[in-house]
């Protein structure tokens, strides 16, 4: 039987289709991913994607939810990728398992589901991780042509599950530390970037291999936006930020901080910029709010980067500024139709 | 070229229009009976002006207009007056209304018209017969036609002439523009005439080539006239809902009418051409608004146009367009805002421009709607510039105060965001839903604001006649003391004058007459009885002192202050259990008895 009331006809368009399109847009990053870093990757976004439907549909039932129309919103395999892009790919298996059950169970389901987390859950999976599991959290690939020696999938498989390296090799062997980590620790023993961007980690703009990983999620992003499924104003404002901030740095003492560029493609700025702040449950709804949300992520994620304790700033500046959002959006209400006191202009908003 | 105006939003639904606009305009067969119902506009409901088995002729009154806001219903065609009884009607409300049924008689026998020269009578005779010939608005709304030519405090510069027809499947405006234009056009010229107006500008979505080829033809053909021959065709884009009167006034001119606010007042008043075309008709040719032209389309196998006789039941008319076995119901309007009817017995009304046949094909029903995920692709949608995501949150959690901060009431309905919604949420259901229960509130309030009225002029009363009595006492008492006070002076034992003195220093001197002492005495009885009337009516605020009148209305106050909290904070907990029941959400604060 048809709608009982006005309007009879909607968009065919929904959450769910969305949520694949988002996915789809991931999918230029993971590949670049796995060409300079090999398929360990693949592992724990099935891993994390798994165990993002098994506690979806767990919890569903524990809170008398149907669970079919929700298992296929697609909206925890999201979270499940977005939390194992964010994770060293060769860490234990139970390291995504436990980071993504909490990111589905605790801050998205307690919370009371789809729609009602405060939160953006991947982050809060991150998190918990890296202030859990600190020393797991920093087992990144060495990429493609730089380390002694590559792990091949099954060495990586058995190693994800069972902790077992080839004979002979030790894990410093073939993992190391991000390039945002590196540049924190080298900085304090050389004291001069010159020099520390001349290491063989680093690439043109940033980390080798890895700008290229955030080349493939700006990829995506454009995507995103040349679709309209995300508006331009979070990527701008959070980008424009994080590149003023870092320019400013960069121009005052270019010895001792590096350009905006490095900052761009580094970590999780490009994924955080398209992916991860512009979760529109967890975000806000006003265009101006969403400056404002963007830009304050964007001079956080700088002020963790360069002056925090931890290598990278994204999953933080999203959470603090997660906490904003209903004060942002309360007192960035725009004016109505007729009430913005103009009687008459050309461009009526957007249209 | 003209310089357009944007509003913000819209959508693109699919017109599915060609399938209806193919084919010219057809007289609907004469039904075997006609149900019409004589509250067919905005106003007051006509009064029946004929009676059980009387023969009326085609365009005679059978319901006379009451009050200033009204209209006339006229008999769609000759026949026999069969019951003046209650049936239902094409409302969404499924509720009964007055109708008066009449059983053809196929003569089809006119009352005598007489059309005129409209520059020939004075515009109160014209707003008279526009009135009697029961012309109203034909876009939708049917707001009595003499009204809005009545001429305002303000300067009306623009007339806006609306052929935007906005909505999918309906294409009676298009079919009527590219049939009739020219009689449009001579009605436009009425009502440009009426309000003394500047300017005619007639809206046309572009994708209506052949309506708008029409209207610049007949726009051309006219005899010029002196001054003032401003009136113009213009395409204006096609995004729904540019025809709603808000947004074609604002994409025609940039003046954007807000929420309660007439467009008058910015110099602005907009017209449907169907109306322009009815006024035209009323008046150089005497006609009544009997019939109108009717889409009729959707799970149809002939989708065409039909001019049809109010009152025609529906079924009779769909089916003249073949409809296929499938159909489950018909719809009144666009999908967008139109209504189900209740059934397919009802009427044709004044107010209906489009049937459209509807089918599970057709019109699926929607997915089980998924929570809110604050996309707001609705607020991207929204016309009237709101955040339906947040009203959304309100109406859901019955916080209407917040609803109301939040414009609840600009918002026109236009299904833009419901459209749009990608967890298919019935959000103008919401909204509806907050609307008439706030309405609901405010008519509570005013009913126990008028109770409490009525109660304090009761007590009012009641400390009156108590204190008047009080008075009466005190008069008694006075007369008797008086009498008493003569009785003593009666006989004449005075005091030696220099006593007299002592005892009152006002008392008269020695020589003083008796009289003197009686006054005194009559003085103090008055006081006295003041002092007990005061004594025994202590309510009485009339005779406070300032101090005290301040203390009082500071407790008053204080009361309502405490009244009003107890009745927000079961607001609130009672809102506090619907999320218990649904979802819990952290966002918005539920609003606490302090704001």
């Amino acid at each position: 039987m048809s709608a009982f009331f006005s309007p009879f006809i909607s968009k065919p368009e929904g959450v769910s289709l969305i949520m694949l399109k988002v996915l789809l847009a991931l999918i230029p990053g993971i590949a670049l991913y796995v060409w300079f870093f090999g398929s360990a990757i693949l592992i724990s976004i099935t891993l994390a994607s798994l165990t993002a439907l098994g506690t979806e549909a767990l919890m569903l039932k524990l809170r008398n939810r149907p669970i079919s129309p929700f298992l296929k919103d697609n909206s925890a395999l999201l979270t499940a990728w977005l939390l194992a892009l964010s994770i060293p790919p060769l860490a234990p298996w139970w390291l995504v398992v436990v980071g993504t059950a909490f990111a589905i169970s605790i801050s998205k389901h307690l919370y009371g589901g789809l729609g009602n987390n405060p939160f953006n859950p991947a982050m809060i999976g991150y998190a918990v991780l890296i202030i859990s599991f600190p020393l797991q959290m920093t087992h990144w690939i060495t990429p493609h042509g730089l380390g002694q020696v590559e792990l091949g999938f099954f060495d990586q498989l058995d190693y994800i599950f069972r902790g077992i390296l080839p004979d002979g090799l030790k894990l410093d062997a073939v993992t190391m530390a991000t390039p945002l980590d590196t540049l924190k620790t080298q900085l304090h023993m050389y004291g001069n970037i010159n020099e520390i961007m001349n290491l063989p980690i680093y690439g043109h703009l940033a980390g080798q291999g890895s700008e290229w990983v955030a080349t493939g999620f700006l990829l995506g992003g454009l995507y995103l936006l040349a679709t309209r499924l995300i508006s331009w104003h979070i990527p701008v404002a959070y980008l424009g930020t994080l590149f003023i901030t870092a320019g400013l740095f960069h121009l005052a003492d270019p010895a001792h901080y590096v350009t905006p560029l490095f900052h761009w493609f580094s970590g999780a700025a490009m994924i955080g910029a398209f992916f991860i702040l512009t979760d529109p449950v967890s975000g806000p709804t006003t265009h101006k709010g969403k400056l404002i949300f963007a830009a304050g992520a964007g001079f956080i994620t700088y002020l963790i980067r360069v002056f925090g304790g931890f290598p990278d700033g994204m999953a933080f500046a999203t959470l603090l500024m997660n906490i904003c959002v209903p004060l942002i959006d309360a007192y960035t209400q725009p004016k109505v139709f007729g009430k913005k006191g103009r009687l008459s202009d050309k461009n009526g908003g957007q249209a | 070229m003209r310089q357009l105006f944007k509003f913000h939003g819209g959508v693109h639904p699919p017109t599915h229009k060609e399938q209806s606009s193919q084919s010219p305009i057809a007289q609907a067969v004469l039904p075997s009976r006609l149900v019409v119902p004589l509250y067919q506009h905005i106003g007051n409901r006509a009064k029946p002006a004929v009676e059980v088995g009387q023969r009326v002729r085609k365009g005679q009154i059978i319901g006379m207009p009451e009050g200033s806001l009204s209209s006339a219903v006229h008999a769609p065609t000759s026949g026999t007056v069969a019951a003046i009884d209650m049936q239902q009607v094409a409302h969404a409300s499924g509720m009964d209304d007055l109708c008066v049924t009449l059983i053809p008689d196929g003569q089809e026998e006119w009352i005598k018209r007489e059309g005129m020269d409209y520059l020939s009578i004075n515009k109160a005779d014209i707003r008279f017969v526009l009135r009697m010939a029961g012309v109203v608005g034909l876009g939708g709304a049917t707001f009595p036609s003499d009204q809005k030519l009545r001429p305002g405090k303000h300067k009306i510069k623009t007339v806006v002439l609306n052929g935007a027809e906005c909505e999918p499947y309906i294409t009676c405006d298009d079919l009527l523009m590219r049939e009739r234009a020219e009689e449009i056009i001579q009605g436009a010229e009425i009502i440009r005439y009426m309000l003394d107006a500047e300017e005619v500008l007639i809206g046309i979505e572009d994708n209506k080539p052949e309506a708008i080829a029409a209207m610049r033809l007949a726009v051309n053909a006219r005899p010029r006239s002196a001054s003032a021959d401003r009136m113009e065709v213009i395409a204006v884009p096609t995004l729904y809902p540019g025809g709603g009167a808000k947004q074609l006034i604002r994409v025609l001119t940039g003046i954007e009418v807000a929420a309660g606010v007439r467009s008058t007042d910015l110099g602005a008043q907009c017209f449907n051409v169907g109306t322009a075309y009815s006024i035209y008709r009323a008046i150089a040719h005497g006609e009544p608004l009997i019939s109108r032209i009717v889409t009729v389309t959707g799970n149809v196998a002939q989708a065409r146009n039909f001019e049809v006789l109010f009152g025609t039941p529906a079924h009779e008319l769909v089916s003249q367009a073949a409809p296929l076995p499938d159909t489950n119901g018909y719809l009144m309007g666009g999908p967008m805002m139109g209504i189900r009817l209740p059934s397919e017995q009802v009427g044709i009304i004044k107010a209906t421009n489009c049937i459209i046949a509807m089918s599970d094909v057709l019109f699926p029903p929607a997915p089980p709607a998924l929570p809110c995920i604050r996309c707001t692709r609705c607020a991207e949608a929204c016309p009237a510039e709101l955040q339906p995501q947040e009203l959304y949150w309100f109406a859901k959690a019955k916080n209407f105060d917040k609803a109301r901060k939040y414009n609840l009431f600009d918002c026109i309905e236009c299904g833009a965001c419901s459209y749009v919604c990608p967890s298919h949420i019935p959000l103008v259901q919401y909204y509806r839903f907050a609307k008439s229960e706030i309405w609901d509130q405010e008519s509570n309030q005013k009913a126990a604001d008028a109770a409490r009225v009525r109660h304090e002029y009761h007590e009012f009363r009641e400390e009156r006649e108590k204190r008047e009595k009080a008075e009466k006492l005190a008069e008694r008492d006075r007369a008797a003391q008086a009498a008493k006070a003569q009785k003593a002076a009666a006989p004449p034992t005075l005091p030696p004058a220099g006593e007299v003195a002592n005892v009152s220093p006002c008392a008269a001197p020695a020589d003083a007459d008796p009289e003197n002492t009686m006054q005194l005495k009559i003085q103090r009885a008055i006081e006295q009885a003041k002092l007990q009337a005061a004594t025994t009516t202590p309510k009485n605020t009339e005779q406070l002192t300032p101090e005290q009148r301040a203390q009082i209305a500071a407790i008053e106050a204080r009361r309502a202050h405490i009244h009003e909290l107890a009745s927000t904070s079961v607001e609130a907990s009672s809102a506090m259990l619907v999320e218990a029941n649904t979802e819990v959400k952290s966002q918005p604060p539920t609003q606490s008895p302090q704001e």
